[in-house]
Order: structure tokens, then C-alpha cells, then sequence
């Protein structure tokens, strides 16, 4: 019996690969992504860079030349370091600030759609809340008060993120709590954390991890944002920090290109990837989108 | 659209105006690091200004009692005063920033809204051809960019390579105007760029729900119904289709504002122009919290009333709204 489940389970994996390879752009997403991540690995490694290692005058504000690939910043700094070191920072606070808003979100949202309770409203409207709020704004305030830490603003991201996924998971909770499967484990006795852990969970999870993955794209972008508005970590490298120093030093003023266009660009094709990876998984795993 | 309807809608508005002013109190004043003890290190703070603070905080008073007063000045309008602008009071600071930001984002708004719901259409009409593909790529791409970076890159190109238009501000410094067509013009030059960026951010949005509202829609009965009568395709769209798909674009403008007002911190950053967005840039920059406080709130609550207005629109353009809730 166990066999078999384990044989079907096996088959199921190998069909959602399957489909997952045919698809564009969950190839072209996992790709960039595959990138990303073996340059925050091992990037720093191969190409070490120090952010307190500035130049002298004439290291400043250079175009990309035979010394620097990428060319230099306003205190004479590699570019291309820098950012290479920037990638470990925008997936870290990428990473880790989704894992809150998910782990936050889908425990509110089965707990809200598993029971009917005064707790539950409480929960929804606590969404609802968050949900009407402006988040930049929010985020904002939040940073301003609790200090630039780069773990700050992982807290921050993380917990203004997650009423989405809290209630995409409360809706599919509902739906899943009317199926027979479930009145039938509960008819032999089986208690309510039982279910809601090996029964809704697993049922669920499909859908969080496709929502999880465009919550990561908006990581990344608020990351980037509360950098550049002065609320970044001074002591990191990060991709917003980076446009930060570029906007306040000028550098789109006189045209150096350089310094703020690579920073740029490596946020939209990370948040691309993400997006791509989001919308076909979406796409394979959400059975009312099958028809389009 | 019937009575209770209305009145749910306000009161929960109500909740969450006041779950707002709770949650802006904490924030500010029993928060780790909160304001007042950052405010003594605060090199922009003068003495006067934190004499005012801790007044208006009323510090040595009961919880109760402070929540009460901060709630009492709320209402009589008096957010405290800022340490940027020195001893003016923020409802001050904040009333003449309102008009400029009003200015961009209205312009956007329907710059975004005419050219997303045409690309849209145009999508959803020749669905799965290159058109589609190209405006939904061009969606997908708008969303992933930040936007100060797109204004970065605009003033790059638009302003330092063609100098077509100017970098900064709302009106040239320094230069007198001989008629008020003259002044508009130096307006609407400075006010270009800024639209541009935030429009640019949108319009990929309203393009994608446009789409899929069009696309749920051309598959109902009475499209079919209307082929069947011989219309021609494009007027089927234009006359039948269209009208139906356009209620969540109503949702949509006002859910949208969230994005609206993220837009206007950075663009107005970028190009300082001078609105609520670029006033909450230097408070921040400047930790001018009562400032920052402020436009907070002025920001939430909009919003919550915008959504209001949504939702009553909505339930007046749509009649089934008010049955189903």
C-alpha cells in the first residue's frame, strides 16, 4: 500500500517535470535564477571585493576599462565586485524574508479557513488591514523606527508581506474542508492538528509555493526600494545600496551609465525570474487556468 | 443600490480608519527606538521643536491619557511640528505639497488608463498572436522594474543625451512668466518625465487585467448572441464586450493606489518634484518623524477612502454586488 503511494507520488513528480521542461518560461526563470544563485554561492569567492577599499582620485567615476570590467563608483570602487557581492544580499533578504511572510501566511490562513471562530474574523480582518494599507509607506515607517539593519529590514519585508498569501491559503482551505476525503478521516477520530498538518497542508502547499515565488519578485523589489531611499544596510553591498550611492552621488547627471545601469538590470532579470517561475507554476499547478 | 449596503461599507471604512490611528500611535510611541528617543540626538530637532513633541505627546501622563490627547489633537488637526521645516507646523508642511502630487498622479492615471485599456483590448482581441505576446512580455517587463530606476534611466537619456526636457523641479528657478500659458508650459515640461515613468509603471497592469476581463467575458452568452444577430467583430467588442469588462478596472484604479503612492515616493525623489512623495523622502532622510507621521497617515487614509469609493461605485455600476454580499 505504502508502495504504491510512494510509486504514484514518484509519478506525479516525474509528470510535473514533464511539463515543468516544456514550459518556456519556467525554463527561461530557472535559469536566470540557477545564474543568480551560483554568483552569491561562489562569486564572492572567485572575485573578492571590499566595500571599505575605496580608490584614490583617479579611481573615481571611471568607465569600464582594462582594471575594471564594469569601471569604478563615486569612491573608486569595482563595480562588478560590488555587485557580485550585491547578489548574496538581495537573495539572502529575499530568501529569508519569504520564508517569514510564508510560513506567517499560510498558518494564518488554514487556521482561518480550517475554523470558524472569533479568531479566525479577527485574523481576516487583521488581513484585510494589511491589505489596504500602502505598503511602501508602511515599509517605510517601519524601517525609519526600527533602525537599517539588514535583519531590520528582512523583519519588515517579511511582515508586511504575507496577507496575500494568507488569504489565497484561507480560500483553498475552505474548499478543500468541504471535500469527502476530509469528513471521512474526521468520522474515525482523527483530532484537528492531524488534519490540518497531513491532510490540509500538504493540499495547500502546491498553491503557496507558487504565490511564495512572486512574494520573493516583491522581496527583491522592496529590498532595492527602501535602499535607495536611504533605509538600506550601510555595511552591506546590495544592489539598492548600489543606486543609492549612484542617484546621491549624480552619476545619472553625467551619464555614468556604468554604475547605475548593471545594478538595474540585475533586479529586473532576478525579479523576472521570479516572475516567470511564479506564473508557469501557476499555470501547471492551478487546475482553473488548465482550460485557457 | 440598497441602504445597508452603503452603511456596511462606511462602517467597516470606520474600523479601519480607527485600527489605523491604534496602530500609527504604537508605532511611533511605544515601538523600541521610537521617536522620542531618537529625538534628543536628532541634530535637526531644536529645542523648541522637542518642547513641542513632548507637549503634544503629553509624556508624563497615563497610557490612557495619552492615547486620548493624541487622538484630541488629531482632530483638531495638529500633527506636531516638523524638525526639517523648523517650528512649522506639519498640517502646513504637508498642505502645500498636496497640490503638485495631485497634479502627477491624475495626469498618469489617465495617460495609464486610456493606453492600458487599449492594449488590452487590442490583446485579448488577437489573442495568442505577436501583438499579445509583445504587450504581455512588455507587462511583465514594466512590473519587474523599480521604478526610481526607470526614472534614472529616463533623465539619463531624456535629459542629459537629447536635453529634451529638465531634470528637476516643478518651474525653471528664477524666470518670470509673461502670461499664465507661459507658466503651464514650463509646467507641463518639467511635469513630462515624471508622468511618463509612473504611467509606465501602470499601464502594463491595467493592459493585464483588461486582457483577462475581456477574455473571460468574449466567452459569454450574450457575445455569442450578438455574433449570432451578425454583428461584426468589432462591434461586438467595441458595443458589447468592452462596457462589460470595464467594472474591475474601477477595483483595480483603486487597489492600484498602493502602487500610485510607492511610484510617487520614488519618481519624486528622482526628479524632485515637490509633493507629498519627495516630503516623505527628506523626512526620512532627515528622521523628521512627526513629519513622517503625518504624511502616514494623510497616505493611509486616502487610501482607505479611495477603496470606499471603489466599492460604492462598484456596487452602483454592478447590481448583482449588492445581492451576493
Amino acid at each position: 500500500m505504502k508502495n504504491s503511494g510512494h510509486e504514484m507520488a514518484y509519478k506525479r513528480y516525474k509528470e510535473f517535470f514533464n511539463i515543468f521542461l516544456h514550459n518556456k518560461m519556467a525554463v527561461t526563470g530557472a535559469v536566470i535564477l540557477g545564474v543568480f544563485i551560483a554568483i552569491a554561492l561562489i562569486g564572492p569567492e572567485v572575485y573578492p571585493f571590499d566595500l571599505q577599499s575605496f580608490g584614490t582620485a583617479k579611481d573615481v567615476m571611471n568607465p569600464p576599462g582594462t582594471n575594471h570590467i564594469f569601471g569604478t563608483d563615486d569612491m573608486g570602487r569595482d563595480v562588478l565586485g560590488n555587485l557580485i557581492a550585491g547578489t548574496r544580499v538581495s537573495l539572502l533578504v529575499g530568501g529569508l524574508s519569504t520564508l517569514i511572510s510564508m510560513i506567517i501566511g499560510t498558518v494564518l490562513g488554514i487556521y482561518a479557513g480550517y475554523f470558524d471562530n472569533i479568531f479566525s474574523m479577527v485574523i481576516m480582518r487583521v488581513t484585510d488591514f494589511f491589505l489596504v494599507i500602502p505598503w511602501l509607506p508602511l515599509m517605510l515607517v517601519l524601517t525609519a523606527i526600527l533602525g537599517t539593519s539588514i535583519w531590520n529590514i528582512i523583519f519588515v519585508i517579511g511582515m508586511t508581506s504575507w496577507p496575500g498569501t494568507a488569504r489565497i491559503v484561507r480560500a483553498q482551505t475552505l474548499s478543500i474542508k468541504e471535500r469527502p476525503f476530509i469528513e471521512r478521516i474526521m468520522s474515525i477520530g482523527a483530532d484537528t492538528n492531524h488534519i490540518m498538518i497531513k491532510h490540509i497542508l500538504p493540499n495547500v502547499f502546491p498553491l503557496v509555493f507558487a504565490n511564495t515565488i512572486l512574494v520573493s519578485a516583491e522581496a527583491i523589489l522592496s529590498e532595492t526600494t527602501l535602499s535607495f531611499l536611504g533605509l538600506g544596510d550601510v555595511s552591506r553591498s546590495s544592489w539598492g545600496m548600489m543606486l543609492h550611492y549612484a542617484f546621491e552621488s549624480g552619476a545619472a547627471s553625467i551619464g555614468a551609465y556604468w554604475y547605475f545601469l548593471p545594478p538595474g538590470i540585475c533586479v529586473v532579470l532576478l525579479v523576472l525570474s521570479f516572475t516567470f517561475l511564479g506564473y508557469a507554476l501557476d499555470e501547471i499547478l492551478n487546475p482553473k487556468l488548465k482550460r485557457r | 443600490m440598497n441602504r445597508q449596503y452603503v452603511l456596511k461599507k462606511i462602517i467597516y471604512s470606520l474600523i479601519t480608519i480607527f485600527a489605523v490611528l491604534v496602530f500609527n500611535y504604537f508605532l511611533f510611541r511605544v515601538m523600541p527606538g521610537n521617536p522620542l528617543q531618537i529625538l534628543m540626538r536628532n541634530p535637526n530637532a531644536s529645542a523648541e521643536a522637542i518642547e513641542k513633541t513632548k507637549e503634544l505627546f503629553g509624556l508624563n501622563k497615563p497610557a490612557h491619557i495619552q492615547f486620548f490627547i493624541y487622538i484630541k489633537s488629531l482632530f483638531q488637526g495638529d500633527l506636531g511640528t516638523s524638525f526639517l521645516y523648523k517650528g512649522q507646523p506639519v498640517t502646513e508642511v504637508i498642505g502645500s505639497r498636496i497640490l503638485p502630487t495631485l497634479l502627477m498622479i491624475g495626469a498618469a492615471e489617465i495617460l495609464a488608463i486610456i493606453t492600458g485599456i487599449f492594449i488590452g483590448v487590442i490583446s485579448a482581441w488577437k489573442r495568442g498572436t505577436k501583438i499579445d505576446i509583445i504587450s504581455l512580455s512588455f507587462s511583465l517587463i514594466s512590473y519587474s522594474m523599480p521604478t526610481f530606476w526607470i526614472g534614472i534611466v529616463f533623465v539619463t537619456i531624456f535629459c542629459v543625451q537629447f536635453r529634451i526636457f529638465p531634470t528637476s523641479g516643478m518651474m525653471t528657478p528664477g524666470l518670470s512668466y509673461s502670461s499664465f500659458m507661459g507658466k503651464s508650459l514650463d509646467v507641463i515640461k518639467h511635469l513630462t518625465l515624471p508622468v511618463l515613468t509612473m504611467s509606465l509603471v501602470l499601464i502594463g497592469q491595467y493592459a493585464l487585467v483588461m486582457r483577462s476581463t475581456l477574455v473571460d467575458v468574449l466567452t459569454e452568452d450574450y457575445i455569442t448572441t450578438a455574433h449570432a444577430k451578425g454583428f461584426k467583430e468589432d462591434y461586438v467588442i467595441k458595443k458589447h464586450a468592452v462596457p462589460n469588462a470595464m467594472l474591475p478596472m474601477v477595483t483595480l484604479i483603486a487597489i492600484n493606489l498602493g502602487l500610485v503612492i510607492a511610484g510617487a515616493i520614488q519618481i519624486e525623489t528622482i526628479f524632485s518634484w515637490p509633493g507629498i512623495g519627495r516630503l516623505m523622502y527628506d523626512a526620512i532622510k532627515n528622521r523628521d518623524y512627526p513629519l513622517l507621521q503625518g504624511i502616514f497617515l494623510l497616505v493611509t487614509i486616502s487610501v482607505i477612502i479611495a477603496n470606499l469609493l471603489a466599492d460604492l461605485t462598484y456596487g452602483y455600476l454592478d447590481p448583482r454586488v449588492k445581492s451576493r454580499s
